[in-house]
Parts: C-alpha cells; sequence; structure tokens
C-alpha cells in the first residue's frame, strides 16, 4: 500500500464528514421549528411518566397541549393540585381546585361468594371474554379477574386477588387508564381520602342479585335509613355513597347485611390508605 | 423493466430481509409487540433504506474514484446518519404529521443494520443507480411486511397461555423462526 492512499482516504473522509456536519448545521438551522418555551417548562413540571391517563399521547403532548390553551392546567390527574398549581404559575393564571383521585373496583364477588356461568378457559383477557356470552360470571356487573386493567396499569397498581382485580392505593396514581380498560366499567375514579365505598355495581332486583352471587347490593335501603350524614342513596336497587357528605362514621360498615360497604382505613381486605 | 421487478419480487418474498438474510433483526423483535407500531417502523425504513439507497450509491461512486472501496462500510454508516438527521430534521419542518406519524422511529434506524446491508448489498451485486433505488425499496417493503405479519402473531401470542419459560421472548423467537421457515418455501423458486 502507497503512503498516498492513505492521505486520499484521511482527505476524502474528512472532507465527507465536514460536509455532513456542515449540512446538518445549516439545515438545523434552516429547519428549525420554534419551539414553544411554556410547553417545554410544562414538561419539565409534569410526573412525566406518559401514562396517557389524560388521553394525550405522553405527557410531552399535554404539555403542549396546556401551553397552547387546547387543556386546562389540571388536566394532569396523576400530579394532582401541586402539579395543577405549578402548571397554572407557568401559565400565569389561577389553577382550579383538583382532588386526587385512586381508582376502585366496584366488585366484592370473589370465587368463593359468586357464580360462574361456565369454565372459561380462553385467552386470559377481560374483552375476549366479554365475546362469550359477556364473560363466565353470571353477574353481568362483576369482575371477570382475567387482569385487562392489570395490564394496563401504567404504574403496577392491580392485581388480581380471589378472581377480582384489587388496587394498590399507594401505589395508584389516579390516572384512569383501568376505568377506560375495564369492559364491565366496574372500576371508578372515587376521591383519595373517600373513607367507604360499595363494593358492588349490580343494578338488577335484589332477589336477582341474590341468585348471582352472596355480596352483591339488593338495595334494601338499610345504610341509606341508618346513614346520619345522608350520604348514602339508592338508585336503581344499588347503593351509592356520595364522598364529599360522608363522615367516615363505620355505620354503614356494620348495618351492611351484605358486607359490601368498605373502608378504606380499617380493614383488611384493601390496602390500607395512608392519609 | 422485467428485470427491476424480478429484482423487487426477489427482495421482497426471496431473500427477505429478516427472514432469509436475517438483517434487521433488532428492530423486529423489539418494535413488533404492536400492529401500529411496526408498520410505523416499517415506513421509516422504507423512506429512510430508499433514500439511503440513492445516497450510498453516489458515494461509493466517489470512493472508487480514489480507490478506496476497502472504507464503503464505515463511509455508509456515516453517510446514512448524517441522512437520517437531515431527513428527520426536514420533516418536522415542512412534514410535521409525517414526522409524527414516524415519531421516534426515525432516529432510531440510524444505526439499523438493515439499512446498511441494504447498501452493502447493491454494492456486492453490482447494481445501477435505478436497481439500487428498486432494491432498496422493495428489501424495505419485505422489511415492513415481515415486522408486521410478525406483530399480528405477537397480538395473539399475547393471550395464550405457554409454560412459563416460554412466555415472551423465548416464544417470539421461536415463532419468528417458524415464520422464517415458512419463507423457506420461497426459495425454491429460482427467478431470471
Amino acid at each position: 500500500m502507497e503512503w498516498t492512499n492513505i492521505i486520499f482516504a484521511v482527505i476524502v473522509f474528512a472532507v465527507l464528514g465536514g460536509a455532513i456536519g456542515a449540512l446538518l448545521a445549516i439545515a438545523s438551522r434552516v429547519f428549525a421549528v420554534p419551539r414553544n418555551e411554556k410547553a417545554e417548562e410544562i414538561t419539565e413540571v409534569l410526573p412525566g411518566a406518559n401514562c396517557g391517563g389524560c388521553g394525550y399521547s405522553g405527557c410531552a403532548a399535554l404539555a403542549e397541549a396546556i401551553a397552547t390553551g387546547k387543556a386546562k392546567p389540571n388536566s394532569c390527574t396523576v400530579g394532582g393540585s401541586e402539579v395543577a398549581e405549578k402548571v397554572a404559575a407557568i401559565m400565569g393564571i389561577e389553577a382550579e381546585h383538583t382532588v386526587r383521585m385512586r381508582a376502585q373496583v366496584m366488585c366484592s364477588g370473589t370465587k368463593d361468594h359468586s357464580k360462574q356461568k361456565y369454565d372459561y378457559q380462553g385467552i386470559t383477557d377481560c374483552q375476549s371474554a366479554m365475546q362469550l356470552g359477556g364473560g363466565s360470571r353470571l353477574c353481568p356487573n362483576g369482575c371477570l379477574g382475567l387482569g385487562t386493567c392489570v395490564s394496563k396499569c401504567p404504574f403496577g397498581a392491580i392485581e388480581v386477588r380471589d378472581g377480582v382485580a384489587f388496587v394498590d392505593y399507594n401505589k395508584c396514581q389516579g390516572c384512569g387508564v383501568c376505568v377506560a380498560a375495564c369492559p364491565k366499567h366496574i372500576i371508578k375514579l372515587i376521591p383519595f381520602n373517600a373513607k367507604h365505598w360499595v363494593g358492588c355495581m349490580s343494578v338488577e332486583k335484589g332477589a336477582l342479585t341474590r341468585t348471582y352471587c352472596d355480596v352483591g347490593c339488593i338495595g334494601c335501603r338499610i345504610c341509606e335509613k341508618n346513614c346520619e350524614a345522608g350520604a348514602i342513596k339508592i338508585d336503581g336497587f344499588l347503593a351509592s355513597i356520595d364522598y364529599d357528605k360522608c363522615t367516615g362514621c363505620d355505620v354503614c360498615i356494620s348495618k351492611c347485611p351484605r358486607k359490601i360497604i368498605w373502608s378504606g382505613t380499617t380493614q383488611a381486605r384493601n390496602p390500607v390508605i395512608k392519609l | 423493466m422485467t428485470n427491476i421487478l424480478l429484482l423487487m419480487f426477489s427482495a421482497i418474498f426471496i431473500e427477505n430481509f429478516i427472514f432469509s438474510k436475517f438483517y434487521g433483526c433488532c428492530p423486529f423483535l423489539g418494535v413488533s409487540e404492536k400492529p401500529d407500531t411496526a408498520l410505523g417502523m416499517g415506513m421509516a425504513v422504507t423512506f429512510v433504506m430508499t433514500v439511503s439507497s440513492a445516497a450510498t450509491y453516489g458515494v461509493y461512486q466517489i470512493l472508487a474514484m480514489f480507490g478506496l472501496e476497502y472504507l464503503k462500510t464505515i463511509a455508509f454508516i456515516l453517510v446514512i446518519a448524517g441522512l437520517v438527521q437531515f431527513i428527520e430534521m426536514f420533516l418536522r419542518r415542512f412534514i410535521p404529521a409525517l414526522y409524527s406519524s414516524l415519531g421516534i422511529f426515525l432516529p432510531l434506524i440510524t444505526t439499523n443494520c438493515a439499512v446498511l446491508g441494504a447498501a452493502l448489498v447493491n454494492i456486492q451485486n453490482g447494481h445501477t443507480f435505478l436497481e439500487s433505488i428498486a432494491f432498496g425499496f422493495s428489501a424495505a417493503i419485505g422489511f415492513t411486511m415481515a415486522i408486521v405479519i410478525f406483530a399480528g402473531v405477537r397480538v395473539r401470542l399475547r393471550g395464550a397461555n405457554p409454560p412459563k419459560c416460554f412466555k415472551g421472548m423465548p416464544l417470539a423467537l421461536i415463532t419468528a423462526g417458524l415464520i422464517a421457515m415458512a419463507f423457506l418455501g420461497f426459495s425454491g423458486m429460482s427467478i431470471g
């Protein structure tokens, strides 16, 4: 090999590299996209989990939407009021009050309490099970326990125990992805510090609910009558709690004949909420 | 003309980049969880591979002028990386819709071996300029087809209940092997 070869190689590559470098440098100037500074600041403040709970593809997309006024500063459910305030400060507007939420699976029908229509052995996915007569569970509003919400949860906060999905409140960020994923629509977002909730979504008549499940709400109105704060209402044979009115007195828990009003602070069935 | 059509058919099916040459297995396994993202990746590869086939053809002519053919691999890596960066900036400025749909896939394929492979195969087989572009484009179409087929299979695999030791990647690899064996059927065809 002659030494000129080496010189040529060096020169050619130097020119090639220099040309590409110069091209990119010019391109970065010519093709520069005006960036939204506010959007970048907001992206810094957002949690960065990219969970998609806000309905945008990620935190950067939400920041862009907030900066251009398409979304509200409190659109991030995960960040809660803290983030909402920071975002509002960047945008120079007053933050609306936000309440931290958590997901709650409104079903108490574990395997030994509820009846099955048939033995489901298909794909372990609630959507697939729904195709087969609405799932194997007799109750049309019961948790199928196949874990579609578990796989969708970006925070790993849900697990299936005894055929019913459970949310670990200390991991749940209240993004609401599971609420949208559940084909039975039995996951609800409730205020993080809601003390009590009714662990059932059955709106059928009491007698019918009894045939489905040992722990379904039969609409007996005992909780409604006994609630001193007037926070419980029966609507279509299903009790529901107004979380703003609930004082957490525990009376409904002790009175409920079906034992399906649960407390996040006292009972061991679910992980205890750290308030 | 028939020559180019035969070349394209052969690049898509008989010498499929993934199933018979095993180029670009990294994105094939990494970005094939969902058919949508697989299609996005395939589109990005198609775009880049077609353009880079043309660009590397030119670069090779320059190298050949100075008798530096032995340095083609390094030169191609340099050119392709620069080209992808340039395309990315260009798209972001002028075609934001395409930019956001190709998204993160563009920078990912900067160092994709399928793109480099297409450039090197072009040189190896002595393709002309037109043939190079046709080969790059159709090899990428073959890649897209392979990755979309595989993503479709993986969607079904996700719901399957295999033994624990097969869950995830092992099963994906076995499946990829089975599809590759099916594609072996095409190599029995002799064209041209």
